[in-house]
């Protein structure tokens, strides 16, 4: 796999943002049969900007949870730009529970700017509901895959991203703030932005670096099919092997696979 | 004050008598040191909760004598070489007196055994690097293993941004231990103070068994002026403090700062307690 240093780590970032870029929905449809959308967080409400449902991956049930940012203006607001609220993540947990009850697989899609930053999701606790994503994912007894197919925004895209394995398309990008965000706080200057996608170190290949996710799928050169298929083969390997572990080596194997990030002396 | 004077003389700056009076920000009152530190680092002219700094806190929280340290020692390693990153962590250093933005160890209060962590807003606004994580994240598997009870003094601005990805993984990996340490059975009080925002809501501070806030501490996931960017909207008087935390149901107490350690004693006792 050629590494296209050519390419800069902000163009990477608006490749990821791309409009026409596939989204959740995109993966869900190209690569789980039977599909069958499961709604609601059977707390406050159903959250668009999260799709969620079971259906197969080959021939074994999977539960997938995505983010999902719609197509034509319309159903881009009725999806809130593909930014999640709180009953989003709360949705994604209990289709992550009721996961773990059947002994099946969770596929995570993530591609959002971020968490939904409004008054009602502060009311109806924003921070709570990634927090409890975090907790409950870390000990949930059945494997979990998160792929980063889009925007990879901050805590909003950890929710989903707590896994035994992470995987991220080449160009996607997955940073704990975004770029503009990261240069008008530190320079005052958000046009800033590309300087500061450079320094934040991003992209799918400085992830593969540090070692925080384990796969890069190539999309360079390549057509959306020849990705998604790549990457459900992917997919599916890692399920094959994951699944078979007894439950604590799995679940020892997902703390480490956190416990070991660290750069101090 | 004898907690007070090992730190202060640790970093040159003489004992707590020579520290210079503290300024209220609200009223302009200033205020002795000594009787600053006797009144909770609470303004007696307007009642204004001053930051307290974290030796200020364990010196009003565990029983003298009894904190033993553990990671002072620990720094960053600046792990994606951020510019003048560097510069701002010795920067922070010699302005906080400290290596990093939490302090961690154990203690009693009030004669039960504790493991601690107190946040320090002097140190880069106690933001949350590889180091801040780590710490915390070895604090809970001390606690585990020994256990202990873990109470935690939050303020934070969130994850730091200076460390990229390593600092948003943080809150995963503090998640993780966590979740252990309540598996074991054992209580994790939260006390969110001002301000609590960003990645630390979204993570361990949401994730105590019993969860205290000081009076109008700010609490929230998203930065006010991003809300007020995104949404045009105006916020509401009082959001994202205590009281409205409270009333929405994310906050078990508000606790004012001169009974904080009476309660947390109080609560710790009750988990302590084995009637047969």
């Amino acid at each position: 796999m050629a590494k296209a240093d050519s390419i800069t780590a902000y163009e990477r970032v608006q490749a990821a943002r791309n409009g026409k870029r596939p989204m959740g929905s995109y993966y869900i449809e190209h690569m789980i049969d039977d599909f069958v959308e499961l709604h609601g967080d059977r707390r406050f409400g159903d959250d668009a900007a999260i799709v969620a449902g079971i259906g197969y991956l080959n021939r074994i049930p999977v539960t997938v949870i995505a983010m999902e940012r719609g197509e034509t203006i319309e159903e881009r607001m009725k999806r809130n730009f593909g930014c999640p609220e709180p009953e989003g993540y709360r949705k994604a947990l209990r289709l992550m529970k009721e996961a773990e009850k059947f002994h099946r697989p969770v596929i995570c899609f993530i591609g959002s700017s971020g968490a939904y930053c409004g008054i009602d999701a502060e009311e109806r606790g924003q921070g709570l509901a990634i927090a409890e994503n975090l907790y409950e994912m870390m000990g949930l007894k059945t494997p979990i895959i998160s792929v980063v197919v889009g925007e990879g925004g901050s805590g909003g895209a950890l929710a989903l991203g707590v896994c035994d394995t992470a995987v991220m398309l080449e160009n996607a990008v997955y940073s704990v703030i975004s770029p503009e965000g990261c240069a008008s706080i530190l320079w005052k200057d958000a046009t800033k932005a590309p300087d500061a996608a450079a320094h934040l170190k991003l992209t799918s290949y400085d992830l593969l670096k540090f070692e925080v996710v384990e796969k890069v799928i190539q999309e360079d050169g390549k057509t959306e099919r020849e990705i998604c298929s790549a990457l459900k083969k992917y997919i599916l390997d890692e399920i094959l092997r994951l699944r078979v572990l007894p439950t604590e080596e799995l679940l020892d194997g997902r703390y480490e696979k956190f416990r070991k990030i660290g750069a101090f002396r | 004050m004898s907690g007070l004077k090992e730190f202060f003389t640790s970093i040159t700056k003489g004992a707590p008598e020579q520290q210079p009076p503290r300024v209220c920000k609200n009223c302009g009152a200033e205020i002795a040191y000594p009787d600053y530190v006797a009144n909770h680092c609470i303004c007696p002219e307007c009642g204004t909760y001053f930051r307290m700094r974290a030796v200020e806190r364990l010196e009003a929280t565990v029983d003298e004598g009894s904190f033993q340290e553990i990671d002072r020692k620990l720094k960053s390693k600046d792990p994606i070489k951020f510019p003048d990153y560097a510069q701002k962590l010795d920067k922070a250093e010699k302005a906080s007196g400290l290596n990093e933005g939490v302090v961690c160890g154990t203690a009693k209060i009030d004669g039960i055994d504790t493991a601690l962590f107190i946040m320090d807003s002097a140190f880069m606004m106690g933001s949350m690097g590889t180091v801040v994580g780590e710490k915390i994240t070895r604090l809970f598997e001390k606690a585990t293993a020994q256990n202990l009870p873990v109470v935690g003094f939050i303020t934070s601005g969130g994850a730091r941004m200076q460390e990229g990805i390593f600092s948003l993984m943080q809150m995963a990996k503090v998640s993780g231990a966590v979740k252990r340490h309540s598996e074991a059975g054992l209580l994790y009080i939260a006390v969110l103070t001002d301000p609590t925002t960003g990645g630390i809501t979204a993570s361990f501070a949401m994730q105590g068994d019993i969860i205290i806030a000081e009076p109008k501490a700010l609490i929230g996931f998203a930065g006010q002026r991003v809300i007020e960017q995104t949404t045009g909207e105006k916020l509401p008087a009082g959001f994202q403090r205590a009281e409205f935390q409270l009333e929405h149901g994310f906050v078990d107490i508000i606790e004012e700062r001169p009974r904080m350690t009476y309660t947390i004693a109080k609560l710790l006792a009750i988990h302590t307690s084995n009637v047969q």
